[in-house]
């Protein structure tokens, strides 16, 4: 049989706020435990909560960006549970009136362009940590993330690949990049993945049975984890069983997800509107206020560097796709004059540099304007490409300005045909045997040949003589010596 | 001088008649010789108390007292005071030193008053006559036999027997108003919203509300000036400007239009407190006010409206007790869920137990809409009416409660009971009107009090009317045999 | 509406309460009758009225987003019943 993926996203997205949702703590990583929890995310007895106007407006910022109608009166509730890591034994979090309504996003992929529809988003606080290191048999509670701001993206199911979900989740992490509204470090866990994930046979109208994979934080993982998960639905019903509704942990190292039994328990989470908070009421003026900041989004974006830059509409999609390597591109093409070259370098030398280093654009320790010089010296002919990876090497462990490495190392082109012509003579001169091979080759394997005098006269300076220049006049000094 | 009203001390403070600390020691005092007979406190704070008493004397000789400096105060056990044990009558609390101070213990502290302790309360504000506190009943000083009321009895009975002259309480459906009545003292609930609920242990977070209690509505007056006021800490505090609540004591009610609802002076209501009560109307027209009979039809329905919602909030509210954080831990836990169950067990008494299980009933998924939500549609109708009353009268009156003091023990086993005593203050709680109990009479020997119930944010009329009142009646000078 | 014992068996463990087998009969009956009493609501027909969460019916005031609380760990740790390395401790949590 044929079988059709149905898949569908939760993302939820820390918010980049300085404080948490309903307190003045801060919401910053890496703390030691619990410096970060005040008594009110600790839910001392007495304290209440206050929201946080700038986590209000990150999410309106997100509703504007995905073209979303936003929930003029929203209103926190509370989902009752008992958990450690959940302080208060209930979350806040907005269930009938979400502060974004219904929106969309566009992805593409090998298979061609899909919208994906977006359900709402809403926010929530964030819960603790439970550490399992080996406290007598005890585990740790680390409440510093207790209350940090989330937005909780709900899709529609309308992916139907592990490659589309894994782009959905690509764009939504461009778009919550460019607005600045997350650092989209996911390693920390600023963003993470429950996917919904069903099989039904091609054609059929009604959904199958689906599972949920929870907490995946990486594109990588979500195309694996899909893809494993459905691999089982598949063998399972082919098998003659049935899919079970419930919560699956994908474990990367064996790429097998498993059942969370724990969490399976039959709850009921007593939803009722949060008496300590008021409904969040904003106006078309405040809207629009927010509308008036918005950055230039990806997708905007990526059109804009296709028609202006005459970018490929890959080069463009990747330059696009995160907000500081746009931004970083844009700057080396302002330095350098030349949209095509300045592609090259940030998805080539300097990427791979980066990622090399698992450093982020925004530390690169070579910035845009030094590689914009570089990139002039390349288009002036000062130096070779192949000089300029060198000169980009040691900007990158020295620092320094190009024409600065250039002049120390002396790596200065030779265009001077007279110097260059000395050299090639001296080349001829000592390498008679070549010389002769040429001579006697059919004219149109020549031009193959020259490659060995090129390297020769390379060597001997030092890789400083302009290539074309060399072509030239070895060409015509060799074909000189056959007439 | 245990006898005088807050007003006349602050008097005596000013004049130099009396030293703080002279004051504050005959209080001390007072309560370590009395207190065995009332249980009215769970904790006495003598250290502290002399302490301020004698930084209130400094600041006076230095010129810097304010109305409140160096007046003794007592404090409901639920509002959070730093450094000393805040139990809210619990067991579960039992070991709470709370690591901050209340927005109203703050704004005392900040007055310069003098704190002698914290006083007995049903358990979690649960409760209308003290018998779920751990700390066992208080007692009133009338009949030591009988209930204070509740759930604010400990401050009740401790004015009452004049252990101190001022003491805070909470309202939540009658908690300051009922005891005051049974306890022939003077406790107003203000507006919700006009005072803090920062560091008010919460029992229902859209009823409860702190308010005075002492021996007269000048006295009530004096206290909320220092207790009202926006707080940034509560978001559902108002940000309206506060009133001098004494400014207008003295004004003339001539022309004042009082509504009395007929289904105040029903049937349920003992005809002896009938009777009390239309001698205070009397009272009342002979200083110029006008008297109409309305109606306020949905008053029954604000029993079940209001232990639906009260619990529902409750049983979210208390779900923070949980043995990690703080407060009670039952011993050698097995796992989690021991952890929870049983602490929770051993910490809460039966009646908390009851009302977080009808909370917990009632917003579960197949019951929410004909319980809480309908509730809550009442709670708007019930609100409605007042609204519709407040066009024709500027003021409602009627009795505090169905009846004087009931024996200690006598409904322990009849929630139900129990609940129908809070008949005529629950719909106040549940609409967040303000309303005063104003001593008007005895019933067997027994104090029985009026009802001035005002429309939002009209306490400065509410304490001018019951204040005119006390000017031309002795009820609320009047104390128990031996006082 | 009534309740039986499963209901209250089912209620105690959602609120994480544990009761002894011999007090559920008095709950089931205490819960019943305090059911029977808040059943007489559905008397009054609600139609169409808009639920009243709050009383004064307001808008949330938004907070500025500015750090306002340092650590306090060590005062709000000391009234917890265990802890080590800063670290509430719970009997092992099992994911």
């Amino acid at each position: 049989m044929e079988w059709e993926t149905v898949i569908g996203l939760e993302i939820h997205v820390q918010l980049s706020t300085q404080t948490k949702i309903f307190s003045g703590a801060s919401t910053a990583f890496g703390a030691e435990p619990n410096t970060q929890a005040c008594a009110v995310d600790l839910a001392l007895p007495g304290t209440l909560p206050v929201f946080n106007e700038n986590a209000q407006r990150m999410a309106i910022m997100f509703g504007l960006a995905i073209n979303a109608e936003i929930g003029k009166r929203a209103v926190f509730e509370r989902k009752n549970y008992f958990y450690p890591d959940l302080p208060k034994g209930y979350q806040t979090t907005q269930l009938e009136k979400p502060v974004v309504g219904e929106g969309y996003v566009d992805i593409t992929t090998d298979d061609g362009s899909r919208r994906v529809r977006i359900h709402h988003a809403h926010l929530e606080e964030d819960a603790g940590k439970s550490l399992h290191e080996d406290f007598h048999g005890m585990s740790g509670i680390d409440l510093n993330r207790a209350g940090t701001p989330l937005i909780e993206i709900v899709s529609e199911p309308d992916m139907r690949t592990s490659k589309e979900a894994s782009e959905y989740a690509r764009k939504v992490h461009a778009i919550v990049t460019t607005l600045g509204i997350c650092d989209g470090n996911m390693a920390e866990g600023s963003m993470r993945c429950d996917c919904n994930v069903s099989i039904r046979p091609k054609g059929q109208e009604e959904y199958g049975t689906r599972t949920e994979l929870k907490n995946i934080n990486s594109f990588r993982f979500i195309e694996r984890a899909i893809d494993t998960e459905v691999a089982r639905q598949i063998d399972l019903i082919e098998d003659g069983g049935t899919v079970v509704q419930e919560t699956r942990l994908y474990d990367p190292d064996r790429n097998e997800t498993r059942s969370m039994r724990s969490k399976e328990d039959a709850n009921d989470y007593r939803y009722f509107p949060c008496p300590d908070l008021l409904p969040v009421v904003v106006d078309d003026e405040y809207v629009e206020a927010i509308r008036a900041t918005l950055p230039e989004l990806p997708d905007a974006r990526r059109e804009r560097f296709i028609s202006e830059y005459s970018l490929s509409e890959y080069d463009a999609g990747v330059l696009s796709a995160y907000r500081p390597q746009a931004d970083y591109y844009e700057a080396v093409v302002a330095a350098s004059k030349d949209a095509k070259l300045a592609a090259n370098w940030v998805m080539g030398e300097l990427a791979k540099n980066l990622n090399a280093n698992d450093t982020d654009i925004k530390e690169s320790p070579v910035n845009a304007e030094q590689l914009g010089g570089l990139l002039q010296r390349i288009k002036d002919n000062t130096i070779s490409g192949n000089i300029a990876k060198k000169v980009f090497e040691h900007m990158w462990s020295e620092g320094g300005t190009a024409d600065e490495i250039i002049e120390a190392k002396g790596l200065k082109q030779v265009t001077d045909t007279g110097a260059i012509e000395k050299v090639i003579d001296e080349v001829i001169a000592n390498s008679t045997s070549q010389v002769e091979q040429y001579k006697a080759a059919e004219p149109d394997k020549r031009g193959k040949m020259i490659g060995f005098f090129m390297g020769q006269v390379m060597k001997a300076t030092g890789g400083k003589a302009n290539p074309g220049a060399v072509t030239g006049l070895l060409k015509k000094k060799l074909d000189a010596l056959c007439d | 001088m245990h006898t005088k009203s807050l007003t006349e001390l602050a008097a005596d403070l000013a004049s130099g008649a009396v030293s703080s600390t002279e004051l504050t020691q005959a209080y001390l005092d007072r309560i370590a010789a009395l207190d065995s007979q009332y249980n009215s406190f769970i904790t006495t704070t003598p250290e502290i108390a002399l302490a301020q008493a004698k930084a209130a004397d400094e600041a006076r000789a230095a010129g810097q007292a304010g109305t409140y400096t160096g007046l003794p105060i007592a404090h409901k056990d639920l509002f959070c005071t730093e450094g000393v044990r805040t139990s809210c009558g619990s067991k579960m609390l039992d070991n709470f030193e709370s690591p901050y101070d209340a927005t109203v213990v703050a704004k005392f502290k900040a007055a310069g008053a003098v704190m002698l302790g914290k006083t007995n309360m049903d358990e979690f504000a649960m409760g209308s006559s003290n018998e779920s506190s751990f700390y066992g009943a208080s007692r009133n000083p009338w009949d030591t036999n009988r209930v204070p009321g509740g759930s604010s009895g400990g401050s009740a009975a401790a004015v009452a027997a004049r252990l101190t002259p001022a003491a805070t309480g909470s309202d939540t459906g009658g908690s300051i108003r009922q005891p005051a009545a049974l306890c022939g003292i003077t406790g107003i609930k203000p507006t919700y919203g006009r005072v803090s609920r920062y560091g008010m242990v919460a029992y229902a977070s859209s009823l409860d509300q702190g308010g005075p209690m002492a021996q007269s509505a000048e006295d009530c007056a004096l206290m909320l000036n220092v207790m009202a006021g926006f707080d940034k800490m509560d978001s559902t505090s108002s940000q309206r400007d506060v009133e001098d609540y004494s400014a207008k004591l003295n004004d003339s009610i001539s022309g004042l239009r009082i509504g009395v609802p007929k289904e105040y002076m029903s049937d349920d209501l003992d005809p002896l407190i009938a009777e009390r009560v239309q001698a205070g109307i009397k009272e009342l027209e002979k200083l110029g006010a006008t008297v109409k009979e309305i109606s306020l039809p949905r008053t029954r329905m604000s029993i079940p409206a209001y232990y639906i919602i009260a619990p529902a909030e409750a049983s979210s509210n208390l779900s923070r007790f949980d043995g990690v954080r703080y407060g009670h831990r039952c011993e050698n836990p097995k796992d989690l869920m021991d952890l929870y169950t049983r602490t929770r067990k051993e910490g809460f008494g039966a009646e908390v137990k009851r009302r977080i299980m009808v909370g917990t009933y009632a917003l579960c998924a197949g019951y929410y809409d004909a319980y809480y939500n309908k509730a809550q549609q009442i709670r708007r109708l019930i609100q409605q009416d007042f609204l519709a009353a407040f066009n024709e009268v500027d003021l409602i009156l009627g009795p505090t409660t169905p009846h004087p003091a009931f024996k200690i023990g006598e409904k322990n086993n009849d929630p139900v009971s129990m609940y129908m005593e809070d008949i005529f203050t629950l719909s106040l709680n549940l609409a967040g009107l303000p309303g005063m109990s104003v001593p008007c009479g005895t019933v067997e020997g027994l104090p029985v009090g009026m009802q001035l119930i005002g429309n939002y944010f009209d306490e400065a009329r509410l304490l001018n009317v019951a204040h005119q009142f006390q000017q031309v009646t002795d009820w609320h000078k009047q104390t128990p045999a031996g006082i | 509406m009534s309740l039986d014992q499963s209901d209250v068996e089912r209620i105690a463990y959602l609120a994480r309460l544990a009761i002894d087998e011999q007090d559920i009969p008095q709950y089931t009956e205490n819960l019943s009758s305090i059911l029977q009493l808040v059943d007489e609501m559905q008397a009054i027909d609600t139609t169409g009225v808009e639920p009243l969460a709050h009383p004064l019916d307001g808008e949330q005031r938004l907070r500025v987003d500015e750090v306002s609380e340092m650590n306090q760990r060590e005062q709000l740790q000391s009234v917890a019943p265990a802890t080590e390395e800063g670290l509430f401790l719970v009997p092992k949590v099992i994911e």
